[in-house]
């Protein structure tokens, strides 16, 4: 590829005592490529999702994250790539205290010259655009669904229009006409707003839907990277064994039937 | 700043056979828009042209500044054309507009005198509730016990332990500090009030009354409510924000007998303990500072002690713990209960367990104080 990767690992390292979950670790991500991290329980992705967001240090290793060796980062420039940064944890972890509408409003609160109103309005239309209905913005996290706070958690990751968004599991726990509207809002802002998604899931269907690069953690590492196509070829066990199974086939006939 | 070039979002407005032509240039996004949206709200109705070619960067808030100006134009019967706008650009747009939000304005009643009243009577009612509340939490406690004699396999008895040790053991050396600086305080305060009537010995009575009678379990049952209600407040009330609690009954687990009963017991079996150890400390230290200040002796002390203090003045003071111990652990028990489903409610009920606690402790002090002095004991 011509292009400069936007975060770039290598030699990555994380170990919990002496339990060793990621070792030698090397991933690239493309800007505007929406990159599924797919993996068994247990193989890390979410300590990766952590490690590249800055929450935890690896043990060694580097990363760099538009261009700025983000380990040894000063803390202006951490904040300044925190705010390029918009991450959806998996229960949205909303600050519960806060009406929805507000814990959108909480980045927006950065920039200087934004009005009360305006602020308000913008974060009603993250809201609604992230597939609430928009008087969802007056109530409190606990007063919704787990559906409803994921769709809240992200639209509080993307209020200040990041460049990229890192999702946990967005789609899990969703009912189907749900989780299909959220692949395809990601899809949408990905190719409107050129936005980079990395995206940690489960679920085949969001992986076929929105994809445009998997990269398949194993054996403590990045094992392959590619398209939905690439991976059928790999004859990893693990892997065969994931995108050949019953419910991989039920995906990919579901994706010919919409195609 | 590398992000220097965004700060150029700028407006040129021109006429053109009847319509307004407005050209956009630069970044249109959320850090331009502050300074953007007044020019672009100053605008008043007219059919408008806007074009976007100019255009290099626009996100969400921008394509809703740009369909929030369409939508009113339109409503004051305007026309508005878009042109020039790139392909993401539009789609953006029209992903924008589609889920802009109709806000409805709220109608917000003034306050009247009606529900000023309503918002009175309903918290003297809840204080009625409460006070409903906590007997039926000490209901709930006896026949727990109650039960617990005829099924011992129900009853906890490692937990029991556990919490002997918190709430007791834990609490020994802050009580002792307490009880001790408390008798020296009441000798030295004591010795020069007595001094001026040449009365200097009975600071011995004044320490061993004060401290047997009243102090020493007082500021115990304080100490152990203001450490203890919180602890249980907050082990029971981030159960209660999890979900577990709920999980215990759904696998047939009481949360009374595994989290009330534990607890309130081990309250009920330490506060007496560290109530007599906060006696002899408080002794001991009013004991010192006699030797020091007055130089009664250690021996002195101990005569005029045992002589003239009544035995009652210790009953008096150890009667009143296992009240408080009920006090203390109910408080903190129910109000872990009434934990929500927020963090912000958690430190709300926290801290209220304390303050409900300790002032509980101290109103039923009072009342015992007025009982004794009726009855003459």
């Amino acid at each position: 590829m011509d292009k400069e990767a936007i975060i770039s690992l290598r030699g990555i390292r994380n170990q919990f005592g002496r339990h060793v979950v990621h070792e030698n670790l090397d991933l690239d991500v493309w800007p505007g490529e929406v990159l599924g991290v797919v993996g068994g329980s247990g193989t890390g992705k979410s300590v990766l999702l952590r490690t590249i967001v800055g929450l935890r240090r690896p043990q060694a290793g580097s990363i760099e994250m538009f261009g700025i060796d983000a380990l040894n980062a000063s803390e202006e420039q951490r904040i300044a790539i925190d705010r390029r940064n918009g991450v959806m944890f998996q229960d949205g972890a909303l600050f519960s205290s806060l009406t929805v509408r507000e814990n959108v409003e909480v980045p927006l609160r950065v920039i200087p010259d934004l009005g009360t109103e305006l602020r308000e309005a913008l974060a009603d239309l993250k809201i609604s655009m992230s597939g609430l209905p928009w008087k969802a913005g007056d109530n409190y996290p606990s007063e919704l669904s787990g559906g409803m706070r994921k769709r809240a958690g992200l639209a509080r990751a993307l209020a200040l229009d990041p460049e990229i968004v890192f999702l946990d599991e967005p789609t899990a726990g969703l009912d189907p006409i749900g989780a299909s509207d959220f692949d395809t809002l990601i899809k949408g802002l990905s190719r409107q707003l050129g936005l980079t998604v990395f995206l940690v899931t489960h679920d085949l269907d969001t992986l076929h839907a929105t994809c445009d690069r998997i990269a398949v953690l194993a054996e403590k590492r990045v094992l392959v990277t590619g398209t939905m196509s690439e991976m059928l070829e790999v004859d990893h066990p693990w892997v065969h064994e994931y995108f050949h199974g019953p419910r991989a086939r039920a995906a990919i006939e579901a994706k010919d039937r919409t195609d | 700043m590398s992000q220097a070039a965004e700060a150029l979002g700028d407006i040129r407005i021109s006429e053109d056979g009847g319509w307004r032509e407005l050209a956009l240039s630069g970044a249109l996004t959320v850090r331009t828009l502050g300074r953007l949206q007044p020019e672009l709200e100053a605008l008043s109705p007219a059919d408008t042209r806007i074009d976007l070619a100019g255009v290099d960067r626009i996100d969400t808030a921008g394509a809703w500044a740009i369909a929030k100006l369409q939508q009113r134009l339109s409503e004051a019967g305007s026309r508005s054309e878009l042109q020039g706008a790139a392909e993401a650009h539009a789609q953006l747009l029209e992903t924008v507009r589609t889920s802009l939000p109709d806000i409805m304005p709220e109608t917000v009643r003034p306050k009247s005198w009606n529900d000023r009243l309503e918002a009175l009577g309903r918290r003297i009612a809840s204080a009625g509730v409460f006070a409903a509340e906590m007997s039926g939490y000490l209901g709930i406690f006896l026949a727990r016990l109650g039960r617990s004699l005829f099924h011992p396999r129900e009853f906890r008895l490692t937990a029991l332990v556990h919490h002997c040790q918190e709430v007791g053991l834990r609490a020994v050396p802050i009580v002792s500090l307490m009880a001790f600086l408390i008798g020296v305080v009441l000798a030295f305060q004591g010795s020069a009030q007595l001094r001026q009537f040449g009365a200097e010995v009975f600071v011995v009575d004044l320490i061993a009354i004060s401290i047997l009678r009243e102090l020493g379990i007082l500021l115990t049952a304080i100490i152990v409510a203001g450490r203890t209600a919180s602890a249980f407040t907050a082990a029971i009330g981030s159960m209660k924000m999890r979900e577990e609690i709920d999980a215990m009954r759904t696998l047939g687990i009481d949360p009374a007998m595994a989290l009330f009963v534990p607890r309130i017991l081990a309250l009920l079996l330490m506060l007496p303990i560290l109530g007599l150890i906060a006696n002899v400390m408080g002794l001991l230290g009013g004991g010192i500072m006699s030797w020091i200040e007055l130089g009664i002796s250690p021996a002195m002390f101990t005569t005029r002690l045992v002589q003239d203090t009544a035995i009652s003045h210790l009953v008096v003071g150890m009667v009143k713990a296992p009240v408080f111990a009920l006090i203390i652990g109910i408080v903190g028990c129910h109000a872990g209960m009434k934990v929500g489903s927020n963090a912000e409610s958690l430190g709300r009920m926290t801290s209220s367990a304390v303050v409900t606690a300790i002032f509980a402790v101290i109103v039923t002090d009072a009342m015992f104080s007025v009982f004794f002095a009726q009855i003459g004991y």
